[in-house]
């Protein structure tokens, strides 16, 4: 005869409040299987659970069912509890009287009933708990980080210096990213290249890191501790090991291209490294654009190439690597500011992005720092700066704020107003935001002490007249329509997750929300995992953010690597599928739904009334398997389960809860 | 279907019955010089324009629902040439979606079941349809070489793009690539798709003359010869305030406002004579007599 310990918590007034725990407490007490019950003011503090040690220990408990908060928050602790006390930690049941009852109801008479349906549930399933135990498995000892721009050059080297292996993986010519293209940083302006290079050269030199750049993330197949990912290299044009970037065949290539380094601010040629302090410092070339690749003759770059390090006949490679975790650090997209045609960018020259601007205002940019209008080359008297062009806007854009726009568009009116003491900057904005250390004060810094002019309203019309550029707008706290001229206009575009953000999480069976931006475990307790154990996030693939919360992000991603790889072998939980040979008939509909590609099928040899007969049935790979149970719907024959969680667990909760209106007794 | 008469319903609303009969002219000539048949949707009603969308919700819906009701038995897709009739149409299309129970209110008073919608196009869709470009195309007779024309779109025929699903509702181009087929001269301007004042001509005098003005400056200043023009309320706008407006702001105008279907019934060859030009308040000849046009 099984014996169950039930211990209802009060969660202070959370719970007691709204539920009458005393006739819960009186109810459970005739419940069969139950022996003992008590209640706590709080269950999962130390008296709480040393209660339920002592209540193992003294009433010879074999179950215990605690009524609380969510199993998301404590679960753990309570099954460390039952497991101190000598019991299976499996044989531990919760349920959640607070998220499910408490907090959703308002008044006792219905809230408490509800409470005790819940705790029978739990009782009914605690009753048919079985002793589980989790398993082993090795980690290969290297991590994979996708993406080299600051989140996944930071986390490469938070790894790499705790000793681990890295393969950094970037699908452009050259580490660095977005920050490479950065001018100054806000709040304390410092140079973003300088902050940012010795970082790079830090990566590339890193005895423990290897740089994959030019090259694209493939196939990801395995799971935590054992992930083999298969790696497209890119046909560079360039045998890197001779090459010694010396920089002769592009000053020589005969081709001009728009620099997607400079956002179309310069040019670049055929045979290109995007910016001087690239790394590596080996250039790319780029056939779409090659005068060799369209007609067949030129061959420049190859003539003057003394290393002799020209490959026209080089072609893609893919390779094949073995890692125990994975960093995603993909980064973001703009927004295409040509969507708000009442801006006209693309109509007016002088209509560019913040990006863009950066590139003018940045030393080593194509302009060497000096903010010139693109049509005419003159520097700009005024500028306006265009907030939240495509965030928080349903209509055209995305609903969300995009987090960083406010603080580097202030950035930028300051920078317009340092280098051109008699111009006028204007922010137009709705909100200003600045929640970050020494944000506000940066804000309040722009307006004082640079005279910077903030509007708040939206524009709702960009247009030319007299040669000049004419913001049309409502000023929101004067209440009236205004029209500013100014020379140039900057629109702050949101970010966006990458145009094939869907793509990289589907290659890594990892989720991703409406806007594409992947998803962590947990907003607030999980917030670098994945729900794909061994898959870490980093950065602006998880959502906006700026280069402070960026970099955060990325160790707090490294860290979890790190503690990761720090073990030769990890427990895997146990409450994964299992199959029942017997009654598994090999139809595997299983298998394409397991969004962890964890099912194979397998051959299996057995008598069947004295004769020898080989078939086909579902095999489960206890590392893929994340327990999600898609299978077990899918199972026609009832032959897959989840251990905690099986169908004979599950329905036995249904049946309690179903015979509700039948008399009490009737159960046993 | 060449040779074979192409034919659409046509709801000329109470302005091209009235105060923009020449619109009707040049709107019913192009389609002759098309081929097409235009027909009349039997005991029509107003569209509801301004009065019942701004003071009932059902009222809104049930007027032009009944239109498209009338039209429903013809079967065949409907021409709205005045802006306003085509907003109205189009949103009584969307809303007999979105709100089953005005459908029901409407059928209860009404007796009959409303079917579903046709298509409803504005002039700038019609002139872009195959068999009307083919015309134009292969019709043209006095191309408007050297004319330059502003094309104005005013607000209802581009928006809310929700309802109208449209053009670029910013930045639109239909009337652009019309007037160019026609030989003429798009000019760009920032007024393109700016308020003319609408119905305020009457109560508000005032703002209509600076919301018209501004805009017959600004296709000035771009270097307009003439507006073009595909909506009753704009034309009337546009045309009859700018002398209030010129002398306002110091400025000589003297753009005419015409009609898209007129400069193109003029590209294809329809005598100036028989379009009534003349109705127009700014001078509508002079221009094209400068162009040897007309």
């Amino acid at each position: 005869m099984k014996r169950v310990g039930v211990f209802l918590c009060w969660c202070g007034s959370n719970i007691a409040g709204t539920v009458d725990v005393g006739k819960v407490a009186e109810q459970a007490r005739r419940l069969p299987g139950v022996v003992h019950v008590e209640e706590n003011k709080y269950t999962c503090s130390e008296p709480g659970q040393a209660a339920i040690v002592k209540a193992i220990k003294d009433q010879r408990l074999d179950r215990v069912v605690v009524a609380s908060c969510s199993p998301r928050l404590h679960e753990a602790t309570f099954r460390r509890t039952v497991e101190s006390a000598g019991l299976n930690p499996y044989f531990f049941e919760m349920a959640n009287v607070r998220e499910h009852c408490s907090w959703i109801h308002t008044d006792k008479e219905t809230a408490t009933p509800k409470a005790f349906d819940l705790v029978r549930m739990a009782v009914a399933k605690a009753l048919r708990n079985e002793a589980l135990t989790r398993g082993s498995i090795t980690i290969e000892k290297r991590a994979l980080v996708i993406g080299a721009g600051i989140a996944g050059i930071q986390a490469a080297l938070d790894i790499a210096d705790a000793g681990h292996e890295v393969i950094l993986l970037e699908r452009e010519p050259t580490i660095g990213g977005r920050m490479a293209q950065l001018d100054k940083t806000f709040p304390t302006l410092d140079c973003s290249q300088c902050i940012l290079t010795p970082k790079m050269v830090d990566a590339a030199k890193h005895p423990n890191i290897t740089l994959y750049t030019w090259s694209e993330l493939e196939k990801v197949a395995g799971y935590i501790g054992n992930f083999t990912v298969t790696i497209r290299r890119k046909a560079r044009g360039v045998d890197e090991t001779l090459c010694t970037g010396c920089g002769v065949c592009q000053s020589k290539c005969p081709v001009k291209v728009p620099s997607e380094f400079d956002e179309g601010m310069g040019m670049r040629k055929a045979i290109y490294s995007p910016f001087p302090q690239a790394v590596p410092n080996r250039p790319v070339m780029d056939r779409a654009n090659c005068t060799f690749f369209k007609t067949g003759k030129c061959k420049i770059c190859e003539r003057f190439c003394e290393a002799k390090a020209i490959r026209f006949d080089q072609e893609d490679s893919l390779i094949e690597v073995k890692v125990g975790a994975i960093v995603t650090a993909t980064g973001f997209d703009l927004f295409k500011v040509e969507k708000y045609g009442e801006y006209g960018y693309g109509l007016y020259p002088d209509v560019i992005n913040s990006l863009q601007f950066e590139r003018l205002v940045n030393a080593s940019g194509p302009t060497d720092g000096k903010i010139k209008k693109p049509s005419d080359h003159e520097i700009p008297k005024s500028v306006a700066f265009v907030l939240c062009v495509g965030s928080r806007d349903e209509q055209k854009g995305t609903t969300y704020c995009s987090r960083a726009c406010c603080m580097y568009s202030i950035k930028h009116a300051i920078q317009f107003r340092d280098k051109v003491k008699d111009g006028r900057a204007y922010v137009f904005y709705m909100d200003i935001r600045t929640p970050g250390k020494s944000y506000e004060e940066f804000y309040k810094r722009a307006a004082v002490d640079y005279g910077v002019e903030f509007i708040r309203g939206r524009p709702s019309k960009i247009f030319s007249r007299n040669g000049k550029l004419v913001l049309k707008a409502e000023d929101t706290l004067l209440g009236r329509p205004i029209e500013v001229e100014v020379e140039m206009v900057v629109l702050a575009p949101a970010m966006l997750a990458r145009n094939d953000a869907a793509k990289i999480a589907q290659t890594m069976s990892i989720s991703y929300d409406g806007y594409g931006f992947l998803n962590e475990a947990h907003p607030k307790l999980r917030p670098v995992e994945t729900n794909t154990a061994g898959i870490f996030l980093a950065g602006v693939c998880q959502g906006p953010k700026d280069i402070p919360d960026t970099v955060a992000q990325a160790s707090a991603a490294a860290s979890k690597v790190i503690g990761l790889l720090s073990h030769e072998q990890m427990a895997t939980e146990p409450m994964i599928a299992r199959v029942s040979e017997a009654l598994c008939s090999g139809c595997l509909w299983c298998k394409p739904i397991c969004p962890y590609q964890a099912i194979e099928a397998k051959t299996i040899t057995e008598k069947i009334q004295g004769k020898v007969v080989s078939r086909e049935v579902a095999a489960v790979n206890s590392g893929l398997c994340q327990g999600c149970g898609a299978c077990t719907v899918a199972c026609r024959d009832g032959a897959m389960n989840i251990s905690g969680f099986t169908n004979d667990q599950l329905l036995a909760e249904v049946d309690e809860l179903l015979g509700a209106s039948r008399p009490a007794c009737a159960a046993e | 279907m060449s040779g074979q008469s192409v034919r659409y319903s046509y709801y000329p609303g109470c302005s091209l019955h009235s105060t923009a009969r020449e619109y009707n002219v040049s709107v019913r000539a192009v389609a002759q010089a098309a081929g097409v048949e235009l027909v009349e949707v039997p005991d029509w009603n107003c569209c509801g324009a301004t009065s019942a969308h701004a003071t009932d919700p059902f009222l809104a819906f049930a007027l032009p629902a009944r239109v498209l009701l009338q039209a429903e038995e013809s079967g065949l897709d409907i021409l709205a040439p005045c802006a306003a009739c085509y907003g109205r149409l189009m949103t009584a299309k969307e809303e007999a979606h979105r709100r089953p129970d005005l459908v029901a209110r409407f059928e209860k008073a009404i007796g009959r079941k409303l079917g579903p919608a046709p298509r409803i196009l504005n002039v700038l869709e019609f002139l872009a349809e195959p068999k009307v470009t083919e015309t134009i195309a292969a019709g043209l007779k006095r191309p408007l070489t050297d004319l330059k024309v502003a094309p104005y779109y005013g607000c209802l025929l581009v928006r809310p793009s929700k309802v109208t699903h449209f053009d670029d509702a910013e930045r639109p181009t239909s009337m652009d690539k019309i007037l160019a087929s026609v030989g003429a001269t798009p000019v760009d301007f920032p007024g393109k798709t700016e308020c003319c004042g609408a119905s305020l001509g009457i109560s508000r005098v005032d703002l209509v003359v600076e919301l018209s003005g501004r805009i017959v400056q600004q296709a000035k200043h771009a270097g307009a010869e003439a507006i073009a023009v595909a909506c009753p309320l704009c034309q009337t706008n546009l045309d009859g305030r700018q002398g209030t407006a010129a002398a306002k702001l110091g400025e000589a105008f003297g753009l005419p406002i015409y009609y898209i279907t007129e400069l193109v019934a003029l590209a294809l060859g329809v005598a100036p004579g028989r379009l009534g030009l003349g109705k127009h308040l700014t001078n509508s000849l002079a221009l094209l007599r400068q162009k040897k046009l007309a």
